[in-house]
């Protein structure tokens, strides 16, 4: 048991030695570690945000509005159909998540529920998975003369899904568009999306960045209603009434809109803060692409002298007057902005739209002076930590007590390592665990140290005591570990952010130390016995 | 070099014995914190409740808590906890969640922030969601019950199912206390609280087992060995490395009480006090609790009895 083969030793030099090498990086300047050889690790330790200081948003896709407004777009849709067939219908009601056609000949039925089929959209075939063959819309029937399209629930979820990996997207572009350094963006959950920016200290502006969904639209104005007079009586179905430059408690200028789109934000090409030439306002002027600048160009053509809307959000911006044919597929928004929010704006617009409106759920931002100090006090608590125990094992068992700790040290180093190689986030609470790993880590080497102890006073040899206390102490190791581990891995999954950052310096920890205390202290106890051939337990 | 020995070898105390005290110790304590957790409530940080919570540091060193307060009442917002901790005129605001959803609560950090900040060097702001504070509250209350049901079925799998169950009832012996602690203390419960009742969780079964194993492997050795004097003999020939390892642990632990800073003070003081209820109850709560959960299968059991009876009549004889 003490023979150690030689393949064993340089093994775990080995392993030492890499160890040191993946955890070097975390302790050498920038410059030195961009100087490395490309093959040669240079990864470093990611600090967590409550370390570095920054802004965390967690994001919700707000699934209801996302529902809502499936079944309106299914209900425009199904209006459309029925007039493109011509089915004469006596109304189109939206109930729930299911759209009634009532039909004026009940002969319709077959034709009317053979429209709505085209409708449907199967489901998940968009993204990354190759599709269920199931379709997200039910079409079925009320009555003799009604027939109905139910949209799903799978479909919705579906949807739901697919809606949080584009906002994924459009979310990224936007952030990158604040300038600041390494962003993350992750997706959390089935409709949530954690956005982290290291550095932001105030984070209102993302979450203004973040808080609209940019859908921009170019509409005719219903020119039966002037802008600027509430409407009296019912609307006719292909309009409605929107507002300009509403703020709390005015509603605005109501201005009634149709609802076909011309030309939606999906079609600009480019959007760019500037000036009025006239009158020096901040606008924003665009460029659409080919169709979008082709479609414009036609409305345009046929409408002059009509005035049009530009909508964000449902919200008119504004409502100019086509002079001239707009041809050449690009123009300028003016409003009431300012030089800010007609940069905001141009972002939004160059990143594209959200699927669905995102809510705040969580906010968590820490300032750099307080990350400053939490590195420095937990560095501090490392050192005398590291310090008390080692002076305090080598006071207890000497020799024996001087292996722990270089085992100590050895472990720390690991976990710095493996921390590295795996891309783990440090966190303040990981900081407490490596200080509280530094105290249980010589648990193993005490287990072992006071076993053999024992056994030598049970009047064994030195080499047999050795070796007996190694073999009798492992199966406890292993046993009081495992617990450890249990809880340590309930915590990983459960826990998020800072918790779970505790919970992997604290598995790393219980992993390395049952490396380093059994394998590495036995290695350096074989070869000192094997040197000095001592008669007389050191401790 | 003379070395350090904290325990005399061959010691021959006879821990088990003082059960007669640490029992109805125990069984008091748990029941007090169980009525103090049903009257007074544990003080629940934002993870659990939802609300915001602001931290920040006076910049002259001294904090105007007075102040603080009327300016953040004055945003009439329900109520407010105000709050100093720490050195340098550090204070916490703690609002609750707005009715009204995420705009209202945003509207407030905004008030807040221009209100504090000419004043204050804003360092920590957090929203916590009614919904996250739900799911946080979810998962904190799974992992606890959790990994105790995960730990009983491995050391039912390691050990016996009585032995399993001494273990267990020992840990929740020392998270009832700890919980005790963030009663009496009013230190905050949240997120970080979890992390350390489950590391202590962790840690409490990491000192039953020791003792059990030694339990265990003296059972195999001595096979008619009344079960007070086993116990005994197991928490003695481990007490020396039970005492080491409290100590390297609780000077790890100090050494993050006195320096690792205000933020991770909390979660190092019930560390602390967790280190010292689990090495108590290993050796006073849940090692003599085998006493009457028995430490053998019935087999052994039968020849344990026979072997008390000896001893009695070899007493009687004497």
């Amino acid at each position: 048991m003490l023979h150690f083969s030689t393949w064993k030793t340089a093994a775990i030099g080995a392993l030492c030695l890499l160890g040191v090498i993946f955890a070097l990086p975390n302790v050498l300047p920038q410059s030195v570690r961009d100087s490395y050889p490309s093959w040669f690790p240079a990864r470093t330790i990611v600090l967590g945000l409550d370390l570095q200081g920054g802004s965390q948003l967690l994001l919700e896709v707000d699934g209801e509005a996302l529902r809502k407004s499936r079944a309106i777009g299914l209900q425009e849709e199904a209006r459309r159909v029925m007039r493109e067939a011509r089915i004469g219908t006596t109304g189109i009601d939206l109930n729930g998540m299911t759209v009634a056609v009532t039909l004026r000949d009940p002969n319709d039925l077959a034709k009317a529920q053979e429209r709505l089929r085209t409708l449907a959209q199967p489901i998940g075939s968009s993204a990354f998975s190759p599709g269920t063959g199931q379709l997200d819309l039910e079409v079925g029937q009320r009555n003799a003369n009604v027939a109905t399209a139910t949209l799903t629930d799978q479909g919705l979820q579906a949807r739901v899904r697919q809606a949080v990996d584009q906002s994924l997207e459009v979310i990224r572009r936007r952030v990158d568009q604040l300038g600041t350094v390494e962003p993350s963006i992750q997706r959390q959950g089935a409709d949530r999306v954690l956005v982290q920016v290291p550095g932001l200290a105030d984070p209102q502006r993302l979450k203004d960045i973040l808080g609209q969904t940019a859908k921009l639209e170019f509409r005719l104005v219903d020119p039966n209603f002037p802008i600027g007079q509430p409407p009296s009586g019912p609307l006719p179905a292909g309009s409605e009434l929107m507002y300009e430059g509403g703020s709390e408690g005015n509603p605005g200028i109501p201005v009634v809109v149709e609802r076909r789109v011309i030309v939606s934000g999906e079609d600009l090409t480019d959007a760019q803060p500037g000036f009025d030439q006239n009158n020096r306002q901040p606008i924003v002027s665009f460029k659409f692409n080919t169709r979008g600048a082709q479609a414009f160009a036609q409305v345009t053509r046929e409408n002059v002298g009509r005035p049009f809307a530009i909508v964000l959000d449902n919200k008119v911006i504004s409502a100019p007057r086509i002079n001239e044919p707009i041809t050449g597929g690009s123009g300028q928004i003016s409003g009431n902005f300012t030089v800010e929010s007609a940069n905001d704006l141009a972002v939004l617009l160059r990143a594209g739209a959200l699927p669905a409106p995102l809510n705040v759920v969580e906010e968590r931002t820490v300032g750099p002076g307080l990350g400053q100090d939490s590195i420095t006090a937990g560095t501090r608590a490392t050192w005398v930590a590291a310090i008390f125990v080692i002076v305090f094992m080598f006071a207890t068992y000497g020799v024996f007590g001087f292996f722990a700790n270089i085992a100590l040290v050895v472990h720390v180093v690991f976990i710095f390592a493996l921390m590295s190689l795996l891309g783990a986030t440090l966190t303040l609470p990981g900081i407490a665990g490596i200080v509280l790993t530094i105290g249980t880590a010589v648990d193993s080497n005490v287990l072992i140290y006071e076993r053999i102890r024992e056994e030598f006073r049970a009047g064994r040899s030195m080499v047999s005591a050795i070796e007996s206390g190694f073999k009798h102490a492992f199966a406890v190791i292993v046993d009081s570990n495992s617990t450890m581990a249990i809880a340590a891995i309930i915590l990983f999954l459960l826990g998020s952010g800072p918790v779970r950052g505790f919970a992997v310096v604290f598995l790393l920890g219980i992993l390395t130390t049952v490396i380093t205390a059994v394998t590495m202290t036995r290695l350096m106890i074989a070869l000192w016995y094997r040197r000095t051939r001592p008669t007389t337990m050191p401790f | 070099m003379r070395l350090i020995r904290l325990f005399p070898d061959d010691s021959k105390f006879r821990f088990v014995r003082w059960r007669v005290l640490s029992f109805p110790f125990s069984a008091f304590i748990t029941v007090t914190t169980v009525v103090l957790f049903l009257t007074v409530g544990l003080n629940f940080g934002i993870d659990f409740t939802g609300g915001t919570l602001m931290e920040m540091q006076a910049k002259s060193g001294q904090a105007d808590l007075a102040a603080v307060r009327s300016t953040a009442h004055s945003f009439e917002v329900g109520e407010v906890e105000v709050q100093e901790f720490g050195q340098g005129g550090q204070v916490s605001v703690r609002f609750r969640t707005q009715p009204g959803g995420e705009g209202a609560q945003s509207a407030l950090v905004q008030k807040a922030r221009a209100a504090f900040q000419n004043d204050y060097e804003i360092r920590r702001v957090e929203t916590v969601g009614p919904r996250v504070s739900g799911e946080l509250v979810q998962s904190g209350t799974l992992g606890v019950v959790l990994s105790i049901v995960s730990v009983l079925v491995y050391l039912w799998f390691r050990f016996e199912l009585n032995l399993a169950i001494g273990a267990v009832i020992g840990t929740l012996h020392d998270i009832v206390l700890t919980v005790g602690f963030f009663l009496i203390t009013r230190e905050e419960f949240n997120m970080t609280s979890i992390a350390a009742i489950l590391t202590i969780v962790g840690y409490s079964l990491n000192e039953t087992v020791v003792v059990f194993d030694r339990t265990r492997e003296l059972l195999r050795k001595y096979k008619n060995i009344p079960t007070e004097e086993l116990l005994d003999l197991s928490i003695n020939s481990t007490m020396s490395r039970t005492v080491m390892t409290a100590t390297t642990t609780a000077l790890s632990l100090l050494a993050l009480v006195l320096f690792g800073g205000q933020a991770i003070q909390g979660f190092a003081n019930v560390m602390l006090f967790g280190v010292l209820i689990c090495t108590y109850s290993a050796i006073f709560v849940s090692t003599p609790m085998l006493i009457y959960l028995g430490v053998k299968t019935s087999a052994r059991a039968a020849a344990d009895a026979k072997a008390e009876a000896d001893a009695k009549a070899a007493q009687v004889r004497a």
